[in-house]
């Protein structure tokens, strides 16, 4: 392949990987913005949304889109109220104090992998994809008769591509919406701006707080679900997602949804296409640098404005 | 008996009693017990850090990593003998430490803790990087032959629990030293209150570098050491896990005490062996505990036995 149908290739991988990153990413983010907390336990919610899709799919069985359609509904509602469930009992007992929710959340991280090895087992899964139309896409070049299209060999991607990229653009604008146009949302802003006279003007702060926390673990495991019939659902797979984002909120400055999304665009799409180009462990590397080097010199982030 | 006294009982006791114990143990648990003392000493590192200056580092594996690998890499291509190995290892690790200290220091709280994981987790993508070299995930054997210190064979087991001992009695003695020193004494007063330290007139920066360095150089030196006595080098000590079993030892044992981070490495090293008889998700073991801690005992051993029976503890 050419150079130009390579790149476009890659751009499509990228966006793939973007847009399950932005939703990931997000949910770390909001969790973030309201509470004031780091959760280091997110990635787990990821992996735990996969591995859920897996089951229901396979206790399912029947199509394949039947199975997928339950689980992109159940899982992310379980892994919320799971997450939920850890908010009340344990995040909340430590008094959402910063430093020692990361050492809770470390503690976390470890039950629900190692629990998920004891009962799942260590083999890769896959879910098999609803639907997955191969599209071989064209390239324009200047040709004998003039401009014309052509189909470079390799150049294609799958319907279900597509659809992932449309699924987490809508979950997108729907978290702004929430979070924007109605009340629950508003109630939201109003904690993360100040718990305390939140707190007195009656808003139940500590439902709160469950709420977004399960609904970050929720938007998380809505990704994975998302990219399971791509990747394969497996007990390690939280890591990955948990370091990226990290560097995309990071890097879109801590707490700022806008910026998350701007900068998981960035980073999914760079990504994809830096891999291509370079070997993944020195484009981590240098984005793992990357973002240490952010937060030492840019506390707020590459698109975040400085707090007054 | 004076607290000065009390305190030096314990703690050269405490080290009496490792020195007689190599001589009653059976084989299984003199080893561990070997290996137990070098980890030790990588969390009174931690301790140095975390317990006394009140800075909570998630990226010590970047210390220990750098000690294990500026050790194993100069004896496995240069050919050079442990001793000025060992130095560089250390060396190494003091380079290390300064160059991050001065870096992550410019932040606070939570943005410390991931700035050092990330620095932590781009040490590990570099290790893995230099595959061809470092042998990435799979580590290397550094042979029998190559592990003789001045003469004396440290892949026997009385020689390799002497050279653990050695270590961590140094690094304890080292520790009790500095707690009472004027430095010491104001990496405490940073822990206790930063701002109030700042107006006294202390240069908090210099102070909290020099702590990260001191910190980050017995870690170091225990990675060197663990390299050298048990003869693997590997990318696994350099991982994230690496970095959060110091914080688990040094909370299990009582961050802020001197002995805490003996007995938190003690415990966990054997509830980890216990626990890994049963079932391949050992690590579940770390959470559990780690969860627990935090909920219920957020002072650990040595912070209880502070709080309800000696309260001079150190």
């Amino acid at each position: 392949m050419e150079f130009g149908p390579y790149l476009m290739l890659a751009s499509l991988e990228g966006a793939v990987t973007a847009a399950v990153l932005a939703l990931t990413a997000v949910g770390l983010s909001l969790v973030f913005g309201v509470m004031r907390v780091v959760n280091v336990a997110h990635g787990e919610f990821f992996m735990l949304g996969a591995v859920l899709a897996w089951w229901i799919a396979t206790t399912m069985g029947g199509h394949p889109a039947a199975g997928f359609a339950a689980a992109l509904i159940v899982a992310p509602i379980l892994v919320g109220v799971i997450a939920a469930a850890a908010d009340m009992t344990i995040l909340k007992r430590v008094d959402y104090d910063p430093e020692r929710t990361i050492v809770v959340t470390i503690g976390l991280l470890y039950i629900i992998q190692q629990l998920t090895l004891m009962t799942y087992g260590p083999e890769a899964r896959p879910v098999e994809p609803p639907f997955n139309t191969r599209l071989a896409l064209p390239w324009i070049e200047w040709g004998e008769n003039g401009l014309g299209l052509y189909w470079p060999w390799g150049l294609s991607t799958t319907t279900y591509k597509l659809a992932v990229i449309g699924a987490a653009a809508v979950v997108l604008i729907g978290v702004w919406l929430l979070m924007t146009r109605t009340r629950i949302g508003l109630v939201m802003r109003a904690t993360q701006l100040d718990r305390e006279m939140a707190q007195a003007f009656g808003i139940p702060v500590e439902r709160i707080y469950a709420l977004v926390f399960g609904l970050g673990a929720a938007l998380a495991a809505l990704g994975a679900v998302l990219i399971v019939p791509i990747q394969q659902a497996h007990y390690l797979m939280g890591g990955d997602p948990l370091l990226l984002s990290f560097i995309v909120v990071i890097i879109g400055g801590l707490g700022s949804l806008p910026g998350t999304v701007v900068a998981a665009i960035l980073i999914g799409m760079s990504d994809g296409i830096i891999s291509v180009f370079f070997t993944p462990t020195l484009a981590k590397i240098l984005a793992t640098l990357l973002v240490a080097l952010v937060l030492v010199f840019r506390p707020q982030g590459l698109f975040g404005a400085r707090p007054a | 008996m004076t607290e000065t006294q009390k305190s030096l009982a314990l703690h050269f006791g405490l080290l009496a009693l490792l020195f007689a114990l190599q001589f009653i143990l059976p084989a299984y648990h003199h080893g561990n017990l070997s290996r137990i003392m070098v980890l030790a000493t990588y969390a009174i590192g931690y301790n140095l850090l975390f317990g006394y200056t009140g800075l909570l580092s998630l990226g010590h594996a970047m210390f220990f990593a750098a000690g294990m690998y500026g050790m194993g890499l100069m004896i496995r291509h240069l050919g050079f003998t442990p001793a000025p190995a060992l130095l560089i290892g250390v060396l190494a690790g003091l380079a290390l430490s300064a160059a991050v200290g001065a870096l992550a220091l410019r932040t606070t709280g939570v943005a410390f803790m991931i700035v050092t994981l990330m620095f932590a987790q781009a040490g590990y993508l570099i290790i893995l990087y230099f595959g061809e070299w470092t042998r990435g995930d799979e580590g290397f054997v550094i042979q029998q032959v190559q592990r003789s210190l001045w003469g004396i064979d440290l892949s026997d087991p009385t020689a390799r629990y002497f050279a653990a001992w050695m270590l961590f009695s140094a690094c304890l003695a080292l520790s009790l030293w500095l707690i009472r020193h004027p430095f010491g004494r104001t990496l405490i007063a940073i822990r206790e209150n930063e701002s109030r330290a700042q107006m006294l007139g202390y240069d908090v920066f210099r102070h909290k570098l020099g702590a990260v360095v001191l910190s980050g150089t017995i870690s170091a030196a225990a990675g060197a050491a663990y390299a050298l006595l048990f003869g693997y080098a590997g990318a696994s000590f350099a991982t994230v896990q690496y970095s959060i079993l110091p914080l688990l030892w040094v909370l299990l044992g009582g961050a802020g005490t001197l002995i805490g981070p003996f007995l938190g490495t003690l415990f966990t090293f054997y509830l980890i062996d216990i626990a890994s008889a049963f079932t391949t998700a050992y690590m579940l073991v770390v959470g559990i505990v780690l969860v627990a801690l935090t909920l219920f005992a957020r002072q650990g051993i040595g912070g209880e036995i502070r709080a309800r029976l000696w309260n001079w503890l150190p």
